[in-house]
Formats: C-alpha cells, structure tokens, sequence
C-alpha cells in the first residue's frame, strides 16, 4: 500500500471488466447497488448510502479503486464501505463466512477493471 | 503518518454522506439528531393502514392476545387476568418500561420474559418460544396497550452494565462486511439501502408486520436480520445480547411513544 493506493494487481491476477460488472451486479458476491447508483439503464433500485459510481474510473486510479475495495477502512475509519478483501481483525463473522474474503483476489481485480471503464 | 491522517480526514468529510461530526482516528461522535421512526418512511398506503384498527394486519395478533390472556388455558391453571384484572390500566405502561432487571435473578428481562415467567411460575406452563403465535400474540396484545405511552426503560444500577454492553455492540464493527449499527442507524439515516430507506432504529412498533416476513416478528427477530445482512454470527432470540441491545434502542429512544403493532416492509 502506498498512500492511499494499492498499486500492484492481488496475487498478479489481470482483471477482467465484463466479469467484474457481473459481479459487481449479483447480489450474493458485490451486491455494490444496494449502496451505490452506477451508469446501467434498466431498473435496478440502486441504494445511496455510498457515492455514485459513474465517472469513478476517470475521479480514481486502478490502485485506488482497489484499496477502498480490499478495506477502506484503512484510510476513512468510520466508512461504511465493507471491507471486500479482509480476513483479518473482524469480530462475528458468521461461520460459513469466516476466514473467507467477500470477494477473491480475482474476482477484486475483476471489479477493478469493470470500474475503470466508468469514465 | 502525519500525512495520511490529513488524507483520512479529507477522505472523510469529501466521501460520507453523513450526519454525525467525525475524528479520523478517535471515536464516533454523532451529534444529537432527532430520531426518526421506519414509521415516517412508509408508503403512504402502508402509513395509512398501520393507523387504523381495521385494517392494520398486526391486529390480528393483538386480539389473539386478548383472548390468550382472558380465557383459562386448558388444564385447569388460572387465566392472565385472574392475577392481571382490567388489563387496560393494570398492564398500561409496563412494556414501556422494559427490558429490566429482575431483582431475584439479576438478569435483564424483557416483555417476552415475563410473560414466560408467569407461564412458568404461576401457570405451570412451559414457556412459549420466541416467534410462536401465542408469544407473539400475548406481546403484541400487551404492548398495544401502552400504546402512545413513552418508552421508560431504567439504565440506572443493575442496568447499567447491561446498558453498557448493548452500546458496545451497537458501535462494534461486525460480520464479513466488518460494519456497526451505528454507521447504518446514525450515520445513514434517510439514505436507501437497495429499496430501504434507513430509520433510527426506534424499537417502538414492535412485534411489527413485516410484509417481507409475511407475519409479525419480535424485535429480536428484526435484529436478526440485520446481522444476516453484514454477514455476522448470528445470536440466539432472547439472549443476553439482544437484550442488552434492546434495552440500549429503548433507552436511546427514551419519551418515544409505543405504536405497536408497527407495519414494515
Ligand atoms: C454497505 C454499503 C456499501 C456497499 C455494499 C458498497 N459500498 Fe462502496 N462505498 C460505500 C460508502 C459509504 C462509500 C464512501 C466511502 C467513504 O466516505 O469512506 C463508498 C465508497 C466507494 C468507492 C470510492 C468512491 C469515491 O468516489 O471515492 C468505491 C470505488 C466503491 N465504494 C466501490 C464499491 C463497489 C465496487 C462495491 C461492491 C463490490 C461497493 N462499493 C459496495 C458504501 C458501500
Ligand atoms: C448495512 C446497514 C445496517 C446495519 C449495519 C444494521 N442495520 Fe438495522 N436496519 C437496516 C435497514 C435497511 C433496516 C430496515 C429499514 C429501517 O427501518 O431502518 C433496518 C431496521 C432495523 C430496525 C427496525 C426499525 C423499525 O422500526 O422497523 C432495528 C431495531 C435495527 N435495524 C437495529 C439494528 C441493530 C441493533 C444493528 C446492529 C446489530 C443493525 N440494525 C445493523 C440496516 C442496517
């Protein structure tokens, strides 16, 4: 980490935008619209408890991106951004959860290149 | 470090959308707002159906728990209202002071509590679990009744701790989201959650009708729900945390007046 960027690819995996949007979509991995609006038509009743991601790619960098990803908590400690690539330091997590990120290295990467295209 | 701290602070107050006034690194500070109920984000429709008797469908329950409490359960124990008569001004009042301590047993209870103590102490009757009709019904009915009374609860003495307790949990990251209540139900009040719009967590309407649920569900069963949702290990209906968190939202919400049973979607 370096200021509040993460610079390097997680585990050097190459994102892959159109994944990224399904993930970013389903509601059982990033579930991003229960908090966020982001630039797709259709009717999604997205969430604004977090910013609106249209023009996110050209307001941030891959490696910024990918830090208020991994946990934004690290640099806004009150944020209510989960925290998408931790495993370590949090309290209850239920069992079928635990010791698992939200999201996989890859699949981070994934969403990284999908929010990059949001210019 | 001196350096990121200024970035966190300019991070913070760019990027939340919040109420509350913030220190990058101290705790939480949110500054005294009124509380607003789920009741006032209503639909109109809904708004206009959880005020009338006739057709808020939590009544159902209520009359059910007139019922349970008048007549004699079969096998021969005395009714309710055999010890509770006119329960309209004797039992006025007491759901708006609970959770407390029970002074025998130096355990907070709360009204599911105590109808299960007189089932068992003064019925002979094995306690009814959490989410049952009759639970809920016998609740639902008691609490209506102090309808527009406002909560009560103590936090003095024996309560402190388990005040104190309650309000650790409620500020405590959790779950694999690793998020508090208080950064949803204080810090994000009005906003959307997907179709919701985030209230202050009053806990006045409950036993409420959830139309999600399809049926009225305690307040612990509410709380449930919200751990699911951050991804938490769950507790268990009536435990000590529940009821540590409800007598921290009760007390939170303290000359908030009863308007059970609530409507919620
Ligand atoms: C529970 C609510 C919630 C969820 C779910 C959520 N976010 Fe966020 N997000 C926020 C909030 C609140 C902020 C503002 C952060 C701050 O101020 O610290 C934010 C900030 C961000 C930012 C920085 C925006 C900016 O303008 O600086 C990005 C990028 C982001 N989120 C992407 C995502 C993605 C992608 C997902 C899903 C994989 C997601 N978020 C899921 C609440 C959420
Ligand atoms: C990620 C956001 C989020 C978190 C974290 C969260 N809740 Fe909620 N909560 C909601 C939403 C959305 C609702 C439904 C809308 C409303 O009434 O606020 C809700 C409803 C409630 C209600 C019912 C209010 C009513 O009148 O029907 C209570 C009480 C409550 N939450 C307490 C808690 C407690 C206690 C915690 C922590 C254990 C918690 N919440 C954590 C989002 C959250």
């Amino acid at each position: 980490m370096a200021g509040d960027a993460i610079d390097t690819p997680l585990g050097g995996a190459t994102g892959d935008g159109s994944r990224g949007r399904d993930i970013a979509l389903d509601r059982g991995k990033g579930n991003c619209l229960i908090c966020h609006r982001v630039p797709i038509e259709g009717e999604l009743f997205p969430g604004d408890v977090g910013p609106d991601l249209s023009g996110i790619g050209a307001r941030l960098t891959a490696g910024q991106i990918r830090l208020r990803l991994v946990d934004q908590s690290v640099i806004a400690p009150l944020t209510l951004m989960p925290s998408y690539y931790r495993v370590d330091g949090l309290r209850r997590v239920g069992e079928q959860f635990r010791g698992k990120p939200v999201l996989t290295a890859q699949e981070i990467e994934d969403v990284v290149a999908w929010l990059q295209t949001l210019r | 470090m001196g350096g990121l701290r200024v970035l966190c602070i300019a991070i913070v107050l760019i990027h939340s959308h919040t109420i509350g006034a913030f220190a990058a690194d101290g705790p939480l500070r949110v500054e005294a707002q009124p509380l607003r109920s789920a009741s006032e984000f209503l639909s109109p429709a809904l708004r206009a159906e959880q005020a009338d008797p006739i057709r808020n469908r939590g009544m159902l329950w209520v009359e059910q728990g007139e019922r349970l409490f008048t007549q004699p359960p079969p096998g021969g124990a005395p009714s309710c209202a055999t010890c509770h008569a006119r329960a309209e001004t004797s039992m006025r009042g007491v759901a708006a002071r609970l959770p407390a301590v029970d002074a025998a047993s130096g355990q907070l209870v709360n009204l599911e509590g105590r109808v299960n103590e007189c089932r068992i102490v003064r019925q002979s009757l094995p306690p009814l679990d959490y989410e049952t009709d009759e639970l809920l019904a016998l609740t639902a009915y008691l609490t209506a009744l102090s309808n527009g009374e406002p909560l009560a609860v103590s936090i003095d003495g024996p309560a402190s701790a388990f005040y104190a307790y309650g309000q650790q949990l409620w500020n405590e990251r959790q779950g694999q989201l690793n998020v508090a209540c208080t950064q949803c139900h204080d810090q994000s009040v009005g906003r959307k959650l997907r179709g919701d719009t985030i209230s202050s967590a009053v806990p006045t309407g409950y036993p409420a009708y959830r139309l999600e649920w399809q049926t009225l569900g305690s307040l612990h069963r509410r709380l449930r729900a919200c751990q699911l949702g951050v991804r938490a290990q769950l507790f268990e209906l009536g435990s000590r945390e529940y009821l540590a968190l409800e007598l921290y939202l009760k007390s939170r919400a303290r000359r908030h007046p009863i308007d059970a049973p609530a409507l919620r979607r």
